[in-house]
């Protein structure tokens, strides 16, 4: 209440000077008053009024900078649910619907509670290299005020809660690849730990104060990830892999049959998912200005090359384009377009987003299986490679024009990426996915071994043949009605 | 008293309907079922893996009727559902020993 009414005393005073400035205009050209002017009052009255029209002006921008930054963060979470609900339910069995959904909506619960009390603070946190510290816990000093080390126009409130809704999509990322087969228990722990242990980490690495490969904020490596290449996909879809590799295949799989039961619901998701994104990408400019639309422009351009890129391939092997490839092809493009948009062209995005369309199908279906593992929902085959893929093309092709964030001592714009002549941009890239990968598999092995030793991963055969829905919850997606 | 069983394409379910009562079917019984005969399935790709559906959906007709309507039903059905390509369908016939009215217990052919 106290800031809304503030803001709106500073309206009525720029109202106010605005009515007056004619006034003031026109009394001028009297020769006598000027004098007076000159010699008396004005001065100090022009300096108080230059100070309330750019305090005016400020608080203009800062409004409509947190008006889209809100925005962003309902766009954000709408990625998780419904937007990934759907997209990950329609593509398991009708027996596991429920359970897969259940595992995102968990994580819209679960984790902003563990935001709130320490994960802010491990994250964006000041503290050291590796991982923020513990001064913001509780959310302390994270007020309505900004925090121009991170975004200097809209209230540290908002920039925290938008960054809580990408600490959840990650973790429901990662559901893909375990499920139809692990205890509702043990994802919940196991996932609240790795938003702990790994993603907090890796967020502070790249986006937090004193961060080891933080571009904007002077780090050891800087890297260029502007919405969560590394932070969010790599880390995710890494960590899915391994998830994968140590849970074992599910029962039957790849014997039996496990098509989608629906891939309507699975289209739906992903046309939310590309909705989302703009808020995503476009939300991470972290204000409303040119930026984000170079991001939303990048994000759009990436996923719908990708679309034409994944659906050729799979028209050409496969004799037909379907359905399903062709939003899992827009999903590949927004993964890897979301370190670079903000800083590519749209041809660079267009170039971006047609090789992760390939890249990611070639994935999915060659390499996974030729080692036969079981990435359930292909996890890692589209966001750990797609993120991979699209950490290091945005080390090609980032752009000085579209961002410059490299400057001299003396603040002049540095070349960006590999196309501007900066190759030793290809090796920071390289070592943020290096750092990405590393503490993905070093922290989700240990984890996954502390939850199987403390209730054990997986459901039990029976559990898992009859299905996660009736034995995890109690419950069934589609209840089948014997009286009318 | 001989029971119909007529297996058919699903999209052939309106046309045999309304063959049926033409000839004077009062009633039916209609399920959706999945079957082959010598039709093979098709296959179906999911994110590169290969299915093959070889049951592949069907409507399937229940009826018992009278012994005097047979023949003129299994023609009106024949001719409703043939389309002359493979995976047409089939039609059963057998012996029904008796039918009861569950409203009134009444039997035999007074009951269809």
């Amino acid at each position: 209440m106290d800031i809304q009414k503030h803001w709106f005393q500073r309206l009525a005073l720029f109202l106010c000077l605005l009515c007056c400035s004619p006034a003031a205009l026109l009394a001028r050209p009297v020769p006598g008053r000027a004098q007076t002017a000159a010699a008396g009052v004005a001065p100090s009255v022009q300096v108080d009024r230059l100070a309330a029209v750019e305090q005016a002006a400020a608080d203009a921008k800062s409004s409509a900078d947190n008006a889209w930054m809100l925005v962003s963060a309902a766009l954000v979470l709408l990625m998780t649910g419904p937007g990934l609900a759907l997209f990950y339910g329609g593509l398991v069995r009708k027996k596991n619907v429920l359970s897969i959904m259940m595992q995102s909506f968990a994580m819209m619960a679960v984790i902003t509670v563990v935001w709130a009390i320490v994960g802010y603070s491990l994250a964006f946190g000041s503290g050291y290299s590796f991982i923020g510290g513990l001064h913001n816990i509780f959310l302390r000093g994270v007020g309505l005020q900004p925090d121009p080390a991170y975004a200097a126009t809209i209230p540290s409130q908002t920039y925290m809660v938008y960054q809580l809704m990408f600490a959840i999509i990650t973790p429901a990322l990662i559901t893909g690849a375990f499920a139809e087969r692990m205890k509702f228990s043990a994802m919940l722990l196991f996932l609240t730990l790795w938003s702990l242990c790994v993603y907090d980490p890796m967020a502070h690495m790249v986006w937090g104060k004193g961060g080891l490969l933080n571009a904007a904020l002077g780090g050891r490596f800087p890297i260029l990830d502007f919405a969560g290449g590394t932070v969010v996909h790599v880390t995710s879809g890494v960590s899915a892999l391994v998830c994968a590799l140590y849970l074992g295949k599910r029962l039957g799989y790849p014997r039996e049959a496990m098509p989608p039961h629906s891939v309507v619901l699975s289209f739906i998701g992903a046309c939310l998912l590309w909705v989302g994104w703009f808020g995503f990408n476009a939300g991470s400019a972290l204000a409303s200005g040119t930026l984000a639309t170079s991001a939303f422009v990048a994000t759009h351009f990436g996923a719908a090359a990708a679309v034409v890129g994944w659906s050729g391939a799979e028209w050409i092997r496969n004799g037909k384009p379907s359905a399903l490839g062709a939003i899992s092809g827009a999903v590949a493009g927004l993964v890897a377009i979301t370190p670079a948009a903000g800083f590519v062209s749209p041809m660079s995005a267009l170039v971006i987003g047609l090789i992760a369309g390939v890249f990611c199908f070639w994935m999915v279906t060659v390499v996974k299986s030729r080692f036969s593992y079981d990435d359930s929902l292909d996890a890692f085959g589209v966001h750990g490679a797609g993120g991979t893929i699209g950490a290091l093309l945005t080390g090609v092709f980032a752009s000085s024009a579209i961002n410059p964030i490299f400057k001299d001592a003396h603040g002049n714009v540095l070349p960006s990426g590999l196309l501007e002549g900066n190759a030793h941009q290809i090796l920071n890239q390289l070592m943020g996915v290096a750092v990405a990968w590393t503490i993905a598999i070093v922290g989700t092995l240990i984890l996954l071994k502390f939850v199987d030793l403390v209730i054990g991963l997986r459901v039990s055969e029976d559990h898992e043949t009859q299905g996660l829905d009736l034995s995890q919850h109690g419950e069934e997606g589609y209840y089948w009605e014997t009286s009318a | 008293m001989t029971k119909v069983e007529a297996v058919i394409q699903t999209s052939k379910l309106d046309a045999v309907k309304e063959a049926l009562h033409e000839v004077g079917v009062e009633g039916m019984t209609v399920l959706e079922a999945r079957g082959h005969g010598r039709q093979k399935g098709h296959t179906e790709f999911y994110r590169g893996r290969e299915y093959t559906v070889d049951l592949i959906p069907k409507i399937k007709i229940e009826m018992v009727l009278a012994d005097d309507m047979v023949e003129k039903t299994v023609q009106a059905i024949a001719t409703a559902a043939r389309t002359g390509k493979i995976g047409d369908g089939k039609i059963f016939l057998s012996k029904v020993d008796d039918a009861i009215r569950i409203r009134n217990d009444e039997r035999g052919d007074g009951a269809l």
